[in-house]
């Protein structure tokens, strides 16, 4: 008996630390939404959610409740299974990508040596559920949302990963937990200072693949509707929305993790170890409120138009400056 | 275990290509390549090629099949289209057929494992990482052949542009 115990115990161990992250990010996602109607509403002096519970700080739990006993509806002409799929495929490749972001020194599901890689990999397959979802729908208006979707991610994923490989270069490694451990080792810190042009491009190209405002065309309110999702209803149009909040968390754990120096902070918090992570995680949540109220919506050809000959070349750029000082300094 | 895993992909992928190829629907087959491509990224990662299944991953299922879906999108094939399946000469295919697995399949029979070529061993490639041997490789001894490929590539991108290209009247 012991030594089955024993054979199972990393095994066990490991499901356990899973289900508490996931857990974790589920509030954090929850509570994202609360913070994020909250403060949009204080920057239209409005008051946001007020009514359920002490400031309205149930009413994520609400809105999950509300979500669940409703209606799911399939439209006729749709294809059944995937469309059922679609909202699994997006939820799950955001969130498996919490799997290898280093929360704390000590504290990360899969220390992968490729982990930078993963993160890219899982975000690019994230965008299946978009697709899919657009054309399982049967509708002029997903099928439409679908398309620009795909797009979109094509062109910002470029950017994105180009973005990022200044930091591998810096760091000398893929593995994020290497990465915050070089970070730290710099001079200054933390990279988004000398990798100033890969943070802004990798921020502007995660606005985009997490398709929030301005980049927010698959979903363009005014004109799809809602975009890939507008057929769905019930939980199924929750598990979109959730996905959607996945990505924020995963793409601003990732940009804390690659630019900001992660766990590390200026001083040791006593007992909470991952104190800064989460501090600097919430401004980054905050940031991309924050634009939402600000800006308005691009134009497609805009949008295809910044990808393709603003933040490629402007990457491109900063990988060759990076490779200079890489080997003069 | 290792070889209930590899059995169980090699068997994975081969019916998934199957079903690529005979799915009546271009969106099914797109997915069931999508299939085929995860299952090639846990074989890779089953040689302790973390690298190379990442990269599979990035670049086949996250940009090559996404542009399949955009392509099979822009030209909206809704129904089923049905040819017949055979030609009239399919007895002469079938032999033809037949003569390439036979020829295929004699190398198979005097088979024996090749020495090992190179510096590297399995510890070593484990000790300095795939992703950095790969770019010394690549960036390092074979940088010339690498640029000839990304030419080559460029090249190819260039006549795609060149044929699809709207001729305007009075151009030529």
């Amino acid at each position: 008996m012991e030594e089955i115990l024993k054979t199972l115990m990393p095994g066990l161990i490991l499901i356990v630390e899973a289900l508490v992250l996931l857990l974790v990010a589920l509030l954090h996602v929850a509570y994202t939404t609360y913070a994020e109607r909250k403060v949009i509403g204080h920057m239209q002096q409005r008051l946001g959610p007020n009514r359920v519970g002490p400031r309205g700080l149930l009413q994520p739990i609400a809105d999950v409740l509300k979500l669940l006993t409703k209606e799911d509806l399939v439209p006729a002409g749709a294809d059944k299974s995937l469309f059922y799929l679609a909202p699994f495929i997006s939820l799950v490749a955001g969130a498996t990508s919490l799997a290898v972001i280093p929360v704390w020194e000590k504290f990360v599901l899969a220390n992968v040596n490729v982990g930078l890689l993963v993160v890219l990999a899982l975000s690019s397959l994230s965008s299946y559920g978009i697709i899919l979802s657009g054309w399982a729908s049967n509708s002029r208006y997903a099928f439409l949302g679908g398309l620009r979707a795909s797009a979109q991610v094509i062109s910002y994923e470029v950017a994105m990963a180009l973005s990022l490989v200044g930091v591998m270069v810096m760091a000398g490694s893929m593995n994020l937990s290497e990465i915050v451990k070089a970070q730290t080792a710099s001079p200054f810190k933390i990279y988004a200072i000398p990798q100033i042009l890969g943070f802004f491009v990798f921020m502007v190209a995660a606005i985009a693949e997490t398709n929030r405002t301005p980049f927010d065309l698959p979903e363009a309110e005014t004109e799809l509707v809602a975009g890939y999702f507008v057929e769905y209803s019930g939980i199924r149009f929750g598990l979109f929305y959730l996905a959607e909040y996945f990505g924020m968390v995963v793409m601003s754990a990732v940009a804390v993790t690659c630019f900001l120096g992660g766990w590390k902070g200026p001083f040791e918090v006593p007992g909470v170890p991952f104190f800064w992570f989460l501090l600097k995680l919430y401004a980054l949540l905050f940031f991309y409120i924050w634009v939402r109220a600000t800006l308005p919506r691009y134009r497609y050809d805009q949008l295809m138009g910044l990808g393709w000959k603003v933040l490629i070349p402007v990457s491109l750029l900063n990988i060759v400056v990076t490779g200079f000082l890489k080997v003069l300094v | 275990m290792e070889k209930v895993l590899f059995g169980y992909l090699a068997l994975a992928i081969l019916l998934s290509a199957l079903f690529a190829v005979y799915a009546g629907n271009v969106i099914r087959s797109v997915l069931w390549l999508l299939v085929l491509f995860l299952h090639q990224a846990v074989l890779f990662l089953t040689l302790q090629a973390e690298f190379l299944a990442a990269v599979q991953i990035i670049v086949y299922a996250g940009a090559v099949l996404v542009l399949f879906l955009f392509v099979v999108y822009l030209i909206n094939l809704r129904e089923e289209v049905r040819l017949p399946r055979f030609l009239n000469s399919y007895p002469l295919a079938f032999l033809a057929a037949f003569g390439l697995l036979v020829a295929a399949s004699i190398p198979l029979w005097k088979y024996q494992p090749t020495l090992r070529i190179g510096t590297l061993t399995p510890e070593l490639i484990l000790k300095e990482g795939h992703t950095q041997i790969l770019g010394l490789h690549l960036f390092r001894d074979y940088l010339l052949a690498f640029e000839i490929a990304g030419v080559l590539l460029l090249v190819a991108v260039l006549g795609a542009v060149v044929l699809v290209r709207r001729i305007r009247e009075g151009e030529l």
